[in-house]
């Protein structure tokens, strides 16, 4: 006699909420589709609460001593934005989306471990449930998402604010891990016959080094969070200067892991653009072995260039050079990926879809971001721009233009696979120009803001020649990209209910997720296609001209 | 930014003005290209797929060392920017007496004239034309000291001293902020220069050296001073020739010789000194200071005897 299965095994796809155990096989699923989902749909709520913390940040500095909110109140919303937008949105997403995408993409039926996958999940959600039950149980944390020390010790941040913050992103952190762990070893082994390392979508191969330095990166977070638990709940001192501890040593430890963040934060989305470019410009993605080989660049020199957050701490000259020498040098492998993107797109024939209107975008604001950050690897130039709006700017550019515009391209492109249903491209243009000026209008005028002197988080600003305008200017583009990214919720939704169906391969894609259904069945394929060359359904479309025979003069390169 | 004063906020203003004219030939480089791409490669109706092109090793190994020779001449430019900035540490702080103590407080600056024993607040005097070693350090948390137009940022760090060059080439009034983030008041942490020339300066500091006088003039001042000594304001404050000694809060020997109050929040006048004895809290919500509950007479009295202390 058999035992009565706790949670029934799963017999749709994407069970309806309402049907017979609908949320029971939410709740309980291993299944990386729909945990991909409740990541997407976690994150865009976290985005929500995290924009709305940014429109009121807006209003308040909107004019000059304005009184909208008080420095407390705006103190704790420009740390929890940050914290939200990095810990709870960015990151996040990103995972979300290699959970859905990456087994579909080389033709395995799930990721390699898919109950740490949905432990990932989960802590990753209530790690932010925790976070925001700070604001009920007595304040939300209120030192900024790097919490420097001794600000964020007891004596100055008396709130259990930071307790939760340290807690929450213990939490986040050590589930972000697992997830990348599980993504690492499911890209390694559960590869479709025939479909080497060198053959991989080239969004599985930045998942790939993305996982590598999440990794490498956040135990340096984890540890650093808690050491600052057992100062603030044990009387420790490692940070504490009054009791022989050291405050930069905060900085050093937290930097080692947050400039890799700023990678962890972008290399998947240079994998969703390297996917959506060639796809709408109808050509192979441009010197295939750079755009990945840079990659290992840009993951080797990210642990070797977090100084240059710390030039204003008093490094020293040989620290200063030392850093700044390579944050330039981080600049080669990124450029190399602009170039070949580029490349890509030059003498295609380009399919104006809303998903390519965000890429082009993404590489028209990642590139102007990126310039930015070079000037930031100049050290005289960082110790006079840093901590001001310049960098608001600068940061903006690459992780909201760069990495969110590339986030909603990947949302216009993958949906259909998702769903069963397009994203309709008539809200998708409206969502994108009002995106695009209102991102644009918010943060340009943010370079002159910090140029004329003002620093980052102050809660208010008095009038100085130019301050006021420029930044009522900001606030009302915040308030345009606020209506844009609603427009975009809004058309999830409709295009639910009354979008045209998908089919299996709306854009004449060339990768294995599309060979599948939309949306993909439990176990994802009923067949793989054979995996010859890097665009198995472009051979399989055009088998008088398949990438696994080049074209005599092509030596080969493509495979 | 308004101009730099000083060669040492002018180096990296000029290298900015370089790495501008770079990235703005950059950002219209890559703009203009997709610009004319997004004419040019426009998808036909009734054309075919455009021919495959995997790569040109060539062509990529070009714009991979391209940047890298550009990123290489900048460096070379930005090497004496920085060796100028910067203090070498290893001789200043063994034989190097500083010209000036900058202490970052929540939110206050402290400021000593260590040579002429001379503590101020908020407002910093220097002679024009003279390089001042100054030396930073960090009460409570971590501040930093930034006068955009004379030199770069540094951070005052608790238990770690810093060191910076500071100078102006012309006398004026320069705005100045904390640039780290530091806690409630941040925004209300400001810093004025006065730049004056090398007698004006020497004049300001012997003036600075001057204790106050033990009994203020007139009858309000002097009820003023008993309300000092008497109510709270004796156990943070100092005023040298007084039996004020604390150092919790501003030093306030020379309080009415200022131009701003409260780190920048207001403007040091009589009325704006009683606006603040009111009540603090209204003015700069959540800084240090309590409010002492004081009558008006009360508050008449101790805004002539601030008023005293010039």
């Amino acid at each position: 006699m058999s035992a009565i299965p706790l949670v029934p095994e799963p017999t749709a796809a994407l069970p309806r909420l309402r049907s017979n155990e609908g949320l029971l096989s939410w709740v309980a699923t291993v299944d990386h589709k729909q945990i991909g989902i409740l990541y997407l749909i976690t994150t865009i709520f976290f985005l929500l609460v995290g924009g709305l913390e940014a429109e009121l940040m807006r209003i308040q500095l909107a004019q000059p001593r304005n009184t909208f909110l008080s420095p407390e109140a705006y103190n704790q919303l420009f740390t929890m934005h940050g914290t939200t937008m990095i810990f709870l949105v960015v990151m996040p997403i990103l995972i979300g989306f290699g959970n859905y995408l990456v087994p579909l993409m080389i033709g395995a039926r799930d990721v390699a471990f898919p109950r740490l996958n949905a432990l990932s999940y989960w802590l990753l959600l209530f790690s932010g449930l925790l976070l925001y039950y700070s604001f009920i149980a007595g304040g939300a944390p209120d030192a900024g998402w790097f919490a420097y020390t001794p600000l964020s010790e007891k004596p100055y941040s008396t709130t259990p604010g930071l307790d939760y913050y340290a807690v929450g992103l213990l939490a986040s952190g050590i589930g972000s891990v697992a997830a990348a762990i599980n993504l690492i070893v499911t890209i390694l082994t559960l590869r479709a016959p025939g479909m080497s390392l060198r053959r991989v979508p080239l969004f599985v191969w930045m998942v790939l080094f993305n996982s590598l330095l999440i990794v490498l990166a956040l135990p340096s977070l984890n540890a650093s969070l808690v050491m600052l638990l057992i100062d603030r709940q044990l009387n420790a001192h490692f940070f504490d200067a009054l009791h022989g501890g050291q405050p930069l040593l905060w900085q050093h430890f937290f930097w080692s892991f947050g400039h890799p963040e700023v990678y962890i934060m972008v290399l998947p989305a240079f994998g969703m653009i390297s996917e959506i470019l060639p796809v709408f410009s109808r050509k192979p993605i441009y010197g295939y072995g750079f755009v990945a080989g840079s990659t290992i660049g840009i993951v080797v020199l990210s642990l070797l260039v977090y100084g240059h957050h710390m030039f204003a701490s008093g490094l020293g000259f040989t620290l200063d050079l030392a850093f700044g020498l390579a944050s330039m040098l981080i600049a080669v492998p990124t450029g190399v990926k602009i170039f070949n993107w580029l490349a890509t797109v030059w003498g295609g024939a380009i399919r104006f879809t809303t998903a390519m209107c965000f890429a082009l975008s993404f590489l028209f604001l990642f590139t102007m971001g990126g310039v930015t950050g070079v000037m930031f690897a100049i050290v005289p130039i960082d110790k006079e721009l840093e901590d001001s709006y310049f960098v608001v700017a600068h940061m903006h550019y690459v992780l909201f233009g760069g990495t969110f515009f590339a986030v909603i391209a990947a949302f216009y492109y993958w949906f259909p696979k998702m769903s069963g249903r397009m994203l309709s491209e008539r809200i998708g243009k409206i969502n994108f120009w009002l995106m695009f000026i209102g991102f644009n209008l918010t943060f340009f005028i943010q370079h002159f803001l910090g140029w004329a002197g003002m620093p980052r988080r102050i809660y208010t600003y008095d009038n100085n020649p130019g301050w006021d305008w420029m930044n009522l200017v900001s606030t009302i583009g915040a308030v345009i990209l606020a209506v844009g990214v609603l427009v975009f919720i809004v058309n999830v939704f409709v295009s639910l209910r009354r979008g045209a169906p998908a089919g299996d391969n709306p854009w004449n894609a060339w990768t294995l997720e599309w060979a599948t259904t939309s949306p993909p069945p439990l176990y994802n394929f009923d067949q793989v296609p054979p995996v010859r060359s890097r665009r198995p359904l472009w051979d399989l479309a055009h088998p008088e001209q398949p990438d696994y025979q080049p074209p005599a003069g092509q030596g080969g390169h493509n495979q | 930014m308004p101009d730099p004063q000083s060669p040492l906020a002018q180096a990296s203003i000029d290298l900015f003005n370089g790495a501008l004219l770079i990235s703005t030939l950059i950002v219209l480089g890559v703009g203009g290209l997709l610009a004319y791409m997004m004419v040019r490669y426009r998808a036909r109706s009734g054309a075919g797929e455009p021919t495959p092109d995997f790569g040109n090793h060539k062509l990529e190994i070009a714009w991979t060392i391209a940047p890298a020779i550009l990123l290489t001449v900048i460096a070379v430019f930005t090497f004496p920017a920085l060796r100028a900035q910067e203090v070498d540490t290893s001789k200043a702080a063994g034989g190097g007496t500083p010209d000036l103590i900058v202490i970052g407080h929540q939110w206050w600056w402290e400021i000593r004239y260590p040579q002429a024993n001379v503590v101020t607040a908020n407002e910093l005097h220097l002679p024009t034309g003279r390089q001042l070693l100054v030396q930073l350090e960090g009460a409570d948390v971590i501040h930093s000291l930034w006068i955009p137009q004379l030199a770069p940022k540094l951070d005052n760090v608790p238990g770690h001293t810093n060191w910076m060059w500071l100078r102006a080439d012309r006398a004026g009034t320069y705005q100045g902020a904390c640039a780290e983030y530091c806690g409630t008041q941040h925004a209300w942490m400001l810093i004025r220069a006065v730049a004056q020339a090398p007698a004006d300066f020497d004049a300001w500091l012997r003036q600075q050296g001057a204790p106050a006088a033990a009994v203020p003039a007139g009858a309000a001042a002097q009820h003023g001073a008993q309300i000092f000594a008497q109510r709270t304001c004796i156990s943070c404050h100092a005023i040298a020739g007084t039996a004020a000694r604390a150092v919790v809060g501003p030093n306030l020997t020379h309080f009415a010789s200022r131009q701003i109050l409260a780190a920048g929040v207001l403007e040091n006048n009589a009325a704006n000194v009683t606006r603040w004895l009111r009540n603090p809290q209204s003015v700069k919500p959540g800084n240090l200071m309590p409010n002492v509950r004081l009558s008006d007479d009360e508050l008449r009295d101790l805004t002539a005897y601030m008023e005293s202390l010039r």
